[in-house]
């Protein structure tokens, strides 16, 4: 499902004294089943723009194609179960939307606001847990005794058991040990990647917009400060850098190895896999 | 939808007002609230309203945040203010529309209660415009320590009131971020039923809670490590200082008090 | 040992209602003017130990001892002032409704007077750089800012050690930067000891020390550089390493020729050069 913003604007507190404007004229495509990164600073709009995904906020102007819907600026909207169900969101820090008695219950509670039959909702859930990579005896726990991972865990199974086309994630590793943060990259890429799904990552991480994304879109004080691939992005430093940013540590130390060598390598590297791969095949070459 | 709460703000800004100490402007308050009873004619209510209207001005709080302040309870002084109209029977009949009656004493005494009512608002709204809530309750730490001495717990009272005004904004702020989790999962929290709507509150109650008691607790653990055990052998920070502005203050107050007593019937 | 400012001798402890030990006999000493990062991934028994050092659990086997102070009830308040904590989230730790009454109230809780008090607020505050914030309210205020007010409000009290509790796990980037360079300054300019209990293996990095632990033991000791070195290892137990660790890894398994695991990124640059590209 391909989602489109045109000229989007919001402000906070609209029509009152502390009317703040946090993003205007914001346009960008998400392309059905790709993986999009959203960066920028704390403050640049992207919580904000995240929340129009799915019509937790609506635009003051502008508008939003999800699908088949267009959510437009000043128009009264109704029935937008559908765009939710559609467009599951997993906020920052999810554990702390926990609140039923039993993981299963937990995780079936946003299908059965989406009308799905309790046998079929418990499939899901049995299903979901997996693919967080939960054993099926989570589900009779009481959430609040899992540990800190395994609660997250356990939030984003409850938005994937809603089946959404698109998966918008907003920093799902803050706060997690380096193996945690790893792995829960790896299971959304694998989601995307097996399943079809859209993904949509805001991140802190140059690392993982490099790695994971197919495109980028980079904000800056409430606006769309330029898009592109990965290769686009991170080539530019100066633009990065212009906002506060900085290109992925591999891409730094290309940019020290060619300095050292006195010509460019063959292309640019964004994880240091590849990096690794592309010196290696220089050596050889060179030998 | 949380940020739209005026009422109750404060407003930083330097004006005579602002700079009064914050037990000066409860005693002043709590004056007030008793003198705006002695009201009763169309003399006592002017001085009254041009008093207070004196007093907006020197806190130069900008009538915009006042209007916006009192949006909520404006049905309530109209509710008042019809209450009367209907109700009373005194003085000549002015109108009758079907079952109701008015009388000239009713709308009078309408207007005159419920400007009663919009003038003790104001003022009050006016305190927590102009005073930053640490600073009101230090004043009603100061104000009721002597009742210290009959083992009225005031220090902790007044800690609690602190911390609990320091983590209003933080948790309205997670109330709002729950809310939108909860609503990205389906839930419906504005339409159907009283029942279901009651119902829908749960999975925004739970976490509420949840996240409550463990930031009390953690908040706890940094208390005591940065060395807080009670209110035993504590200095304090903040320290108030009455000026002469303060007895002035309460002064004005009395000769309003005194004009009212003479001008009233 | 010599100029130990904190010593652990042989302590153990367990919770309750479970079964294994979340720490067995641990040994270790921390020297007076060190930075000490103490790593390990979730349940390896680092938090506990964070809540021992501050007095909140008491070893049931062993000694603890800080500033020459044995750990216990009696002493506890005495220690709580020598050795301050900064916790993981920054909005439960901040008391006072604004920047400076923040600060404050650890030292209202000593009794400090009022004057002394003004004086240590505003110097404090400006030590971590937050002095034109005073009045500010703290649902204003960034992660990191919130954590430098925290970590001024431990100043104030003029402790010998500072404990960072993950303080920097809930930041964002720029925010983990504030705090880590205000803790690096700190350091250098009032010979404060730091213990920075993390997973965050950048962070460990810029340590003196390394301590792993893992299971409620120490798992081993050393300078990052040696630390570092065991990079395999160190992912086993569930932690990472740093950027130039991980590359250096890779390029040898790809075939580079490379004498050990780098930790300067430079070096690695220089000798990637010498050894495999110069002709």
């Amino acid at each position: 499902m391909d989602i489109k913003l045109r000229e989007v604007e919001y402000r906070y507190a609209a029509g009152t004294p502390f009317e703040r404007l946090a993003i205007t004229d914001v346009s960008f495509h998400i392309p059905s089943g790709e993986y999009v990164a959203i960066i920028g600073h704390t403050g640049s709009g992207k919580s904000t723009v995240l929340q129009h995904l799915n019509v937790l906020l609506k635009p003051l102007k502008g508008e939003i194609e999800i699908g088949r819907r267009t959510i437009v600026a000043g128009r009264k909207e109704k029935n937008l179960k559908d765009v939710r169900r559609r467009v599951g969101i997993v906020f920052q820090f999810p554990e702390h939307q926990l609140f039923e008695e039993t993981v299963e219950k937990d995780i079936c509670f946003g299908p059965f606001n989406f009308g799905v039959p309790m046998e079929q909702a418990k499939k899901r859930a049995r299903e979901a847990v997996q693919l967080v990579g939960l054993p099926e005896s989570v589900l009779e726990r009481s959430p609040f005794e899992l540990s800190g991972g395994q609660m997250r865990r356990v939030a984003i199974a409850g938005v994937l058991a809603m089946k959404p086309d698109v998966l918008v994630l907003d920093e799902p590793t803050a706060g997690l040990d380096p193996r945690g943060r790893h792995d829960m990259m790896e299971m959304f890429s694998s989601l995307q990647k097996k399943n079809g799904l859209t993904c949509v990552l805001v991140t802190h991480s140059m690392e993982d917009a490099a790695r994971y994304a197919d495109r980028i879109v980079m904000m800056h004080k409430g606006r769309v400060y330029k898009t592109g691939t990965p290769h686009d992005i991170f080539r530019d430093r100066d633009s990065l850098t212009a906002i506060g940013l900085d290109v992925p540590e591999t891409v730094r130390f290309q940019r020290l190895m060619e300095a050292q060598l006195g010509r460019p390598l063959s292309r640019l590297c964004l994880t240091p896999e590849e990096l690794a791969e592309e010196l290696s095949r220089m050596r050889r070459e060179s030998l | 939808m949380m940020e739209k709460i005026i009422l109750g703000r404060y407003l930083p800004a330097d004006s005579v007002i602002h700079r009064m100490d914050p037990r000066a402007k409860l005693m002043f308050i709590f004056g007030f609230v008793l003198i705006v009873f002695l009201a009763n004619n169309v003399a006592t209510y002017a001085l009254l309203g041009a008093f207070t209207l004196f007093v907006v001005f020197l806190s130069k709080v900008k009538p915009q945040f006042l209007i916006a302040g009192l949006k909520p309870v404006i049905i309530l002084i109209l509710f008042t203010f019809f209450l009367h109209v209907f109700f009373t029977k005194e003085g000549e009949l002015l109108a009758e529309i079907g079952f109701f009656t008015i009388y000239k004493g009713g709308v009078i005494k309408g207007i005159f209660i419920s400007l009663r009512f919009f003038l003790l608002i104001l003022v009050t709204s006016l305190l927590t415009l102009t005073t930053p809530p640490i600073s009101v309750t230090d004043g009603i730490e100061a104000l009721f320590g002597p009742l210290k001495k009959i083992k009225v717990p005031v220090h902790e009272l007044a800690l609690m009131m602190s911390i609990s005004l320091r983590f209003i904004p933080t948790l309205l702020d997670e109330t709002d971020k729950i809310m939108k989790a909860q609503m990205a999962r389906g839930a419906d929290f504005a339409s159907g039923p009283i029942l279901e709507r009651v119902k829908a509150v749960i999975p925004l109650l739970i976490p509420l809670f949840v996240s409550a008691f463990k930031r009390a607790e953690e908040l706890a653990v940094a208390m005591e490590a940065r060395g807080y055990k009670g209110g035993e052998g504590r200095t304090k920070y903040r320290i108030l200082a009455w000026k002469s502005r303060d007895t002035v203050s309460l002064v004005l107050l009395a000769v309003l008090a005194a004009a009212l007593l003479v001008l009233r019937s | 040992m010599g100029d130990s400012i904190i010593s652990i001798e042989r302590v153990s402890f367990q919770y309750p209602d479970q079964s294994d030990f979340a720490l067995k006999d641990v040994s270790l000493h921390v020297q007076r003017g060190e930075w000490l990062a103490i790593v390990g991934h979730n349940g390896s028994g680092k938090s506990t130990l964070a809540k021992m050092l501050n007095g909140l659990h008491y070893p049931q086997a062993g000694h603890v001892t800080i500033g020459g102070l044995e750990l216990c009830e009696e002493n506890v308040w005495t220690i709580r002032v020598k050795l301050g904590m900064v916790f993981q989230n920054p909005d439960n730790q901040f008391v006072g409704t604004t920047v400076q009454d923040d600060v404050a109230f650890g030292l209202e809780n000593s009794g400090v007077e009022q004057t002394v008090m003004k004086e240590r607020v505003l110097t404090s505050l400006e030590k971590v750089g937050m002095a034109s914030f005073l009045n500010q309210e703290p649902h204003h205020l960034s992660g990191g800012q919130k954590q430098r007010v925290a970590i001024a409000s431990v100043i104030a009290l003029q402790p010998d050690i500072i404990l960072l509790d993950e303080a920097t796990s809930m930041l964002d980037p720029l925010g983990r930067d504030e705090v880590m360079e205000t803790i690096r300054e700190l350091k250098e300019r009032e010979g404060l000891t730091v213990i920075s209990i993390t997973h965050d293996l950048e962070e460990a990095a810029k340590a003196d020390r390394v301590i792993v632990l893992n299971k409620g033991s120490v798992y081993t000791e050393g300078t990052p550089q040696a630390i570092f070195q065991m990079d395999q290892e160190l992912l086993q137990l569930g932690l990472g390493v740093p950027f130039t660790v991980k590359m250096s890894h890779l390029l040898a398994e790809a075939g580079l020729q490379l004498s050990k695991r780098h930790f300067n990124e430079e070096e690695l640059v220089k000798e990637l050069w010498t050894l495999n590209f110069e002709k």
